[in-house]
């Protein structure tokens, strides 16, 4: 008798809708997706939110790069910017706050064919899920991570981000918040990111450049995208906007990406500082040693199936 | 040492008893090697078809410190590792002193005379042989090895006491020192042999175990954790994320280092959360992960557990439950871990709770818990806990080729795919993980915001009804198929006790012996904890008194957890608690008298 009550069971696929077979189609055969095809719930955000400019880019990115369909993987955690997902038609995943980037290295690293996108605010990013933030950097696990920072807390109502300025009078610093803001560009050069760029939501055709470049990143690509908060923040990033008369000017052509002492010299600077690649290097990707890991060990089991391999274990347990 | 028979002189003209089984207990220090001496007594009975079952005690403190390995070997059926031991081995003065109680009245204490001055006050009740073991192993390696090797000089007289296997034993030694230097091996042979040869000249009998009825052939010996962590390799599972904690971080060790050979992997994470999430994501993108952790840990899991409830993301949660709350006591025994796994989370969030009942359990109830966590879409718990996690059991050799599953997700395209669809009657959702193309072109969201059947937030009133009850529905059909609940004893009597996890062993022998004094006390045992069977209700019809017997606290109501579970189940009077939260599993003496207790307070 099996000591099993409950063994394996092939499952179906899915409920009512599922019906009849689906035949592959080759890559050939197929048309790269239009804005209309990748858009899906509208936008819940307030008219003139810095958001939008980030969801239209993203829906460019996958047009230029002719991402599938099935391929988009867009993972968020909680806050006005990670309703992101909603909006993006393909496999998306709105998980709970802070903890955007954990969900999302789970993804990458079981599914190596797939380029997985995270988006966030800056409380999500650098308060409740700072902790994952450095350690995802420092793993280097493949995968973008996009961060709308505008300096607030939005969906909760105007209360002090970690990376307010000093001096922000929010809900639960009327008188002007005093504690220090993180400086996301130098926390993510400091915990090892192999790619740092900073770009913002009023410069489109930057922040496509940026989104482009970090997904041919090969491990942890992290852009701080200024993304303002016109409900609760208004006005917090017109220095770095020329048409409200401020300026917006890219990291130098001489600056060495690979140079992580003048990657933290670029971070140091006031706002509105400088918009581009910060920092950049090679260093494999968690995912690659894994895979070099895997590799290594199969070899010493090479042509065994799966029960075989556990039964060499079992026999040693006699 | 039960039913000693026939005496026969052996060679040395000692007389020779016959015996079915024997409880042996080491107490030294964790750094003496005496897991090792355990380790060895379990495999050899393993492989010479006994039954074993040990128990240990580790100090919590990693400079090491007092520690015991006990070891029960028996001809039959071994269901708990003894309330009393037939021979202590004491290595120090605090081991004498400290565990010369657990020695039946005319038990045999070996005590290393190099460290321990014997009491006169025991001479009556207990036999006492003193053997030099420091100094006699010292001379046996040559002098270097310091006081390492008089365990392996203790297992050579343990060896000759009961007339084991001298050949299987050694050739165990030498496997267990494989690819180490050829002299440690050695050293390990010829202290073991020197044991083996002292003549014990104070020692009137020697033993030997009855020959096994072939019964138990082809078992395989392992611990609780390594149980689990190979059931879930057989189960299929490739991918798992964790943070160390005790007693946990065994089997994560295990699957770090196992998993590569299988294409998969496991993460150390940051922290707790961050290993659900990452466990989470991988369930979702790459067929069911786990993640596990003991005491606080599994609290901070909390949230993203609840998560999982609500976008119906499978995944197993390993628990191996330790004294609580916080930090409590990481190197002891207890099952006050069943609320926070059935309920620990914030909204109503339905999840399934298993717990398995011995080492063998362990392995197959990983399999199973893949296998609901699968089909029904929703986190698993699997409750073992430090009692399991750290004993050695021989069971039956599972059939691995037959077992062994393939759980990778179809990525075949779908015509079109609405994961929380509500029509289907049982309730349950079925995923398709990233990389599957959907023909309609309409994608769906996993969330934690209540959602329609597309996976989009919803404000709507009637969807959170309905989705709610459609959570709660699918286990409720995952309930109907449970196995049925088979009682331990006949289906009538006095008293009827309910225990689940680790302790399946002692209360089955309290059962034996108090039927055997005559007294109707049948006991059952639940492996499926949340949702309960229903069919414990009709069992229960047949009894006076039902006590649950449980290691964790009697509460502001007077019973334990599952006692309390039960009682808002069936609401009937005669459920009441049995429970204790001193750290260590059920003697089952103790088992016995406090039955003998409730039911005499009963009123
Ligand atoms: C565990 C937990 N704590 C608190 C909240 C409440 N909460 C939701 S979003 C948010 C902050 C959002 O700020 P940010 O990440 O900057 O995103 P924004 O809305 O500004 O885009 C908070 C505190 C929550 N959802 N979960
Ligand atoms: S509150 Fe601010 S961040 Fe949120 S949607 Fe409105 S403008 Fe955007
Ligand atoms: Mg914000």
């Amino acid at each position: 008798m099996s000591k099993l009550s409950f063994g394996y069971e092939a499952l179906d696929r899915t409920g009512t809708l599922n019906v009849g077979e689906v035949p592959p189609v080759p890559d050939s055969e197929r048309v790269g997706l239009k804005k209309k095809d990748i858009a899906a719930d509208h936008p819940t955000w307030c008219p003139g939110c810095g958001d939008f400019s980030v969801l239209a880019i993203y829906f460019k990115l996958i047009e230029q790069r002719k991402i599938w369909h099935e391929n988009i993987t867009t993972v968020a955690g909680i806050g006005c910017s990670s309703r992101f997902p909603y909006f993006v038609q393909g496999h998306g995943v709105h998980f709970i706050h802070g903890r955007a980037l954990p969900y999302a290295s789970g993804v990458s690293l079981s599914r190596p064919d797939l380029h997985v996108f995270a988006f966030g605010g800056d409380g999500d990013a650098f308060s409740i899920g700072g902790n994952h933030f450095t350690h995802t950097a420092r793993k280097n696990i493949r995968m973008t991570y996009l961060v709308m920072d505008n300096w607030v807390y939005g969906l909760t109502k105007k209360q002090t981000s970690p990376t307010s300025p000093l001096g922000f009078k929010s809900k639960t610093d009327a008188w002007g918040s005093f504690d220090r803001p993180i400086n996301p560009m130098k926390q993510a050069i400091a915990a090892g990111a192999t790619f740092v760029a900073r770009t913002t939501h009023t410069n489109p055709k930057h922040l496509l450049e940026m989104m482009d470049a970090a997904m041919d990143h090969k491990g942890f690509s992290f852009i701080q995208c200024l993304s303002e908060c016109v409900e609760f923040y208004e006005g917090a990033f017109d220095a770095s906007n020329p048409r409200k008369g401020g300026s917006f000017e890219t990291v130098p052509e001489d600056h060495d990406v690979t140079d992580e002492i003048a990657a933290y010299k670029l971070a140091d600077e006031g706002f509105p500082g400088k918009f581009g690649i910060y920092y950049k290097n090679d260093r494999p990707s968690k995912n690659e040693q894994e895979e070099a890991l895997g590799e290594k060990m199969r070899a010493k089991v090479q042509g065994l199936e799966d029960w075989q391999i556990l039964q060499k274990n079992f026999d040693r347990m006699k | 040492m039960s039913d000693s028979t026939t005496t026969a002189p052996d060679s040395s003209g000692k007389k020779v008893s016959k015996i079915t089984e024997a409880v042996i207990r080491i107490a030294g220090n964790s750094q003496d090697g005496i897991q090792a001496i355990g380790g060895f007594l379990a495999r050899l009975a393993g492989r010479s078809e006994q039954d074993v079952m040990t128990f240990m005690t580790i100090p919590s403190t990693i400079s090491g410190g007092p520690s015991i390995f006990q070891v029960r070997i028996g001809t039959g059926e071994i269901l708990s590792s003894g309330d009393e031991a037939d021979v202590l081995l004491a290595f120090y003065q605090h081991s004498y002193e400290g565990h010369i109680g657990s020695l039946r009245k005319g038990g045999i204490v070996v005590y290393d005379s190099d460290h321990v001055e014997p009491n006169d006050a025991y001479r009556g009740d207990y036999q006492h042989i003193g053997v030099g073991i420091s100094s006699l192993a010292i001379e046996a390696i040559g002098g270097s090895a310091r006081d390492k090797g008089k365990n392996i000089f203790a297992l050579g007289l343990i060896a000759r006491m009961f007339d084991l296997n001298v050949e299987k034993l050694k050739k165990l030694i030498t496997e267990r020192f494989l690819g180490k230097p050829e002299n440690i091996t050695n050293n390990a042979l010829l202290a073991f042999s020197a044991g083996y040869a002292y003549d014990v000249g104070d020692l009137a009998d020697l033993f030997s175990f009855h020959e096994a009825d072939g019964s138990l052939s082809n078992q395989v010996v392992m611990n609780g954790n390594e149980a689990l962590g190979y059931g879930l390799i057989t189960a299929g599972v490739r991918f798992g994320a964790g943070y160390p904690i005790t007693p946990w971080s065994d089997i994560m060790e295990l699957l770090r280092r196992e998993l590569p050979k299988y294409g998969g992997s496991f993460v150390q994470c940051e922290d707790e959360i961050a290993s659900v999430s990452t466990a989470i994501g991988a369930s979702y993108a790459s067929g069911v992960a786990v993640t596990g952790s003991s005491g606080p840990g599994i609290a901070l899991k909390s949230e993203a557990i609840g998560w999982a409830v609500m976008a119906e993301i499978p995944l197993v949660v390993v628990n191996v439950q330790r004294g609580g709350p916080s930090t409590g006591m990481p190197t002891n025994v207890e099952q006050s871990d069943l609320f926070i796994a059935c309920f620990g989370g914030h909204g109503d969030s339905p999840r399934v709770v298993l717990a398995p009942s011995d080492v063998e359990d362990a392995f197959y109830m990983a399999i199973e818990a893949v296998n609901i966590a699968r089909k029904y879409s929703v986190p698993v718990f699997i409750l073992s806990d430090q009692a399991i996690a750290t004993r050695i059991e021989a069971f039956p050799e599972p059939n691995l080729k037959e077992l062994m599953q393939d759980i990778t997700p179809d990525r075949s395209p779908v015509a079109d795919h609405k994961p929380y669809d509500l029509s289907p009657e049982d309730g349950i959702t079925r995923h398709i993980v990233p990389g599957t193309r959907v023909a309609s072109g309409k994608y769906p969201v996993v969330t934690g915001l209540e959602h329609d059947e597309l996976g989009h937030p919803t404000g709507s009133k009637q969807l959170h009804i309905d989705m709610t009850a459609k959570r709660r529905k699918k286990l409720l059909s995952l309930r109907a198929t449970l196995p049925k609940t088979e009682p331990y004893g006949p289906a009538e009597g006095d008293v009827l006790l309910v225990g689940w996890g680790s302790s399946k062993g002692p209360i089955r022998e309290a059962v034996d012996r108090m039927r055997k004094a005559g007294e109707n006390v049948s006991a059952v045992h639940v492996r499926y904890l949340n949702p309960l069977p229903n069919d414990l209700g009709e069992i229960m019809k047949g009894f006076k008194h039902v006590l649950v017997v449980e290691l964790n606290d009697q509460g502001f109501n007077g019973y334990g957890q599952m006692g309390t579970l039960l009682r808002a189940k069936h609401t009937e009077s005669k459920i009441r608690g049995i429970t204790k939260t001193d750290g260590l599993t059920w003697r089952v003496s103790e088992i016995v008298e406090r039955v003998h207790a409730a039911v005499e307070n009963a009123g």
